[in-house]
């Protein structure tokens, strides 16, 4: 008789489908995972150790490049735990900024992801569509910081500035001119909370575009229904959070059950999936796409009705203005030992949580009281949630693979840190 | 969320585990110290009691106390002196491998940590917990994969970062650094900048590891002010908040 062994496969790191760097080791048996062994760690940059040789505020941007598909929600956690420990608060404009950001930057990763995710499995034009909406967002980005992703937005305290009053525009060009140049101006007149209203008044119609392309398309369904069935104790027994947590029927989201920011205040729902795999995932990211929206309906609602200041008046971590900084004395030393020195964190250890569009991303910070920190954990969903892949697979066929590393959303960004 | 318990969760944890955990709370968030015998048991009746119900381990970090509440400069006694220019000492990137502080640090006795954030969702809170390791030459703490299996890649993390050795894990590999690396690099006694460095060489034709050649370089020193002058200004903020 012809003995017959299981062989093994590399998948990666240099892959399409592998999203960034992931090496895959698969055992296989004919098409038929018997062992997956993934390994990560090929982005590791050593964000952590790098944020305990500098003060506090020069870290933000390295959250950014953690999960650098959901920026802002990175900066929010390492900005949570260090007012956490300084014992203050943001104003209140600036909690509905950080609100309204966070979740614009769900919804540019749940783009990402459905156009990502669609192109894996062989739907090469949702993210066509997808990018088209994650432009118009990405401007918001930048014109509230400068940059289109990297935002270093958000700061102890508050934010760095308050919202502009205009939105830029494009200019004429050989591409753009004429009555087409009028259209895609014609959002674009205003502020950017107007160009946000108009936004968001029309996105929905753009989440039914996407949802007409998957939710009853034959190919998709076949390729995610039954597909990484996740039931909700495993989901527990391995840490799992966020979407991958709601599609197996757990109603857990930390916007509603540990608010923070202005969630408390917002009027949204949680989806929840019933069967856990990864059609239902699908669902519940679409879902939360349109809660989104919602949610920055009512923010943009709010901060057009109520100006205010956008950080704290505390300057020793915040620093003054220009002018006081030019006219006064106290003001310019504030400003002097803010940006050589930074401030000092009173000693004490936190762990801020937010529920960042991938799951629950963390941030573990002990300080003993210096200008730096003296530990930073950055608890990441996608390095929790891909510890989970040799289980789910062993069965699987290897197409599936791709469906579940689509499914988990994965970013080595913030998987490798 | 269903039936949350009237007592608080350090009120329930004394009266059940007794002197097993040193219990402390601070801004809302409960933390429990406890030894590296007790860990299993513990973490097992932590799970599965119904007044308890931690059932997802969010996070499990390791953290190194040497050097904890070290400063570069020294701020408190200068007017007397003047103040150093705060270049010297043994933070964080100031030393490379040949200089690396090799003091077990007086003040404080252990060194290594593992620290562990649990969450309940049927009660909506969450635990923290640290657990000490003897002997700094070698750390070694229970592992956890047999209570929650999502342990395991943050055990392996700690492990390769920090050196802690969890013992009784299945697979207790290497995962976040590179193949064939050598030392735990977020120990605070291995430098910023590394060991080696990794370049293509046209000539052999491959990828070859030489000794780093950047310098080590902090900009700012390390320094720790006593919080009263950010309570004077939590005040003076006050203040000015009542002029606008």
């Amino acid at each position: 008789m012809q003995e017959i062994r299981n062989y093994t496969m590399n998948f990666g790191p240099q892959h399409p489908a592998a999203h960034g760097v992931l090496r895959l080791v698969m055992e296989m048996d004919g098409e038929t995972i018997v062992r997956a062994d993934p390994h990560v760690g090929l982005l590791h940059r050593g964000t952590e150790k790098l944020a305990e040789s500098k003060p506090f505020n020069q870290s933000i941007g390295y959250m950014d490049r953690l999960d650098y598909v959901s920026m802002m929600c990175n900066e929010h956690a390492y900005v949570k735990a260090i007012e956490n420990l300084l014992g203050i608060e943001a104003p209140e404009r600036a909690q509905y900024i950080r609100t309204m950001f966070d979740e614009i930057t769900r919804i540019l990763n749940h783009l990402m992801w459905i156009g990502s995710n669609a192109l894996d499995l062989g739907a090469m034009a949702v993210i066509l569509y997808a990018f088209r909406e994650r432009e118009e967002l990405m401007d918001v980005y930048e014109a509230v910081s400068g940059a289109r992703m990297h935002a270093t937005y958000y700061r102890p305290g508050g934010v760095y500035r308050d919202l502009p009053e205009q939105m830029s525009k494009y200019r004429e060009s050989p591409w753009h001119k004429g009555a087409d140049l009028k259209r895609i101006n014609s959002w674009r007149e205003g502020s950017m909370l107007d160009f946000l209203e108009a936004f968001t008044a029309d996105f929905p119609t753009k989440v039914d575009e996407y949802e007409e392309l998957l939710t009853t398309n034959r190919i998709w369904k076949q390729r995610t229904v039954g597909i990484g069935v996740v039931s909700p104790e495993l989901a527990q027994q391995w840490g799992m959070t966020g979407a991958m947590l709601r599609g197996s029927g757990v109603e857990w989201d930390l916007r509603k059950k540990q608010p923070y920011a202005k969630y408390a205040e917002m009027d949204f729902d949680i989806p929840v999936g019933v069967n856990g795999d990864c059609y239902d995932r699908y669902l519940v990211r679409v879902e939360e796409m349109r809660q989104s929206n919602r949610i920055i309906r009512q923010c943009v609602q709010w901060l057009k009705a109520n100006p205010g200041p956008v950080m704290v008046k505390n300057f020793k971590v915040a620093p003054p203005s220009r002018v006081e900084m030019k006219e006064d004395m106290e003001a310019m030393i504030h400003h002097f030992k803010l940006f050589t020195e930074g401030y000092c964190v009173p000693a004490g250890e936190t762990y801020a949580a937010v529920e960042a569009p991938k799951g629950e991303f963390g941030c573990y910070l002990v300080s003993d009281g210096a200008n730096k920190p003296f530990r930073v954990h950055l608890r990441a969903p996608g390095f929790a949630h891909l510890s989970s892949m040799d289980t789910i697979v062993r069965g699987h066929m290897l197409a599936d693979v791709v469906a579940m590393i689509g499914t988990y959303d994965l970013v080595f960004g913030e998987v490798d840190r | 969320m269903t039936d949350t318990p009237k007592t608080s969760l350090a009120e329930q944890l004394a009266a059940r585990f007794g002197d097993t955990l040193a219990i402390s709370t601070s801004r809302n968030e409960t933390v429990a110290e406890l030894g590296a015998a007790d860990l299993v048991a513990v973490a097992t009746a932590l799970r599965d009691e119904p007044a308890f119900r931690f059932s997802e381990l969010i996070d499990l970090c390791g953290i190194d106390y040497l050097g904890y509440g070290q400063t570069e400069w020294d701020t408190e006694t200068v007017s007397g002196t003047g103040f150093s220019r705060g270049v010297e000492g043994q933070a964080q990137g100031r030393f490379d491998w040949a200089g690396r502080p090799r003091g077990n640090g007086e003040n404080q006795p252990r060194r290594y940590a593992a620290v562990i954030q649990l969450l309940s969702i049927q009660h909506n809170r969450r635990l923290r917990l640290r657990v000490f390791c003897e002997d700094d030459s070698l750390p070694m703490i229970p592992s956890l994969t047999l209570v929650w299996p999502g342990v395991n890649w943050f055990e392996r993390e700690t492990f390769d970062l920090y050196g802690i050795i969890f013992d009784g894990h299945p697979d207790l590999r290497r995962i976040l650094t590179d193949y064939g690396f050598v030392g735990h690099p977020f120990r605070k006694d291995f430098p910023l900048i590394g060991n080696v460095e990794v370049r293509y060489d046209p000539e052999q034709k491959r990828v070859i590891y030489e000794p780093v050649s950047i310098e080590p370089r902090v900009l700012v020193p390390r320094t720790i002010r006593d919080d009263a002058d950010l309570v004077q200004a939590r005040a003076e903020a006050a203040d000015k908040w009542r002029e606008n």
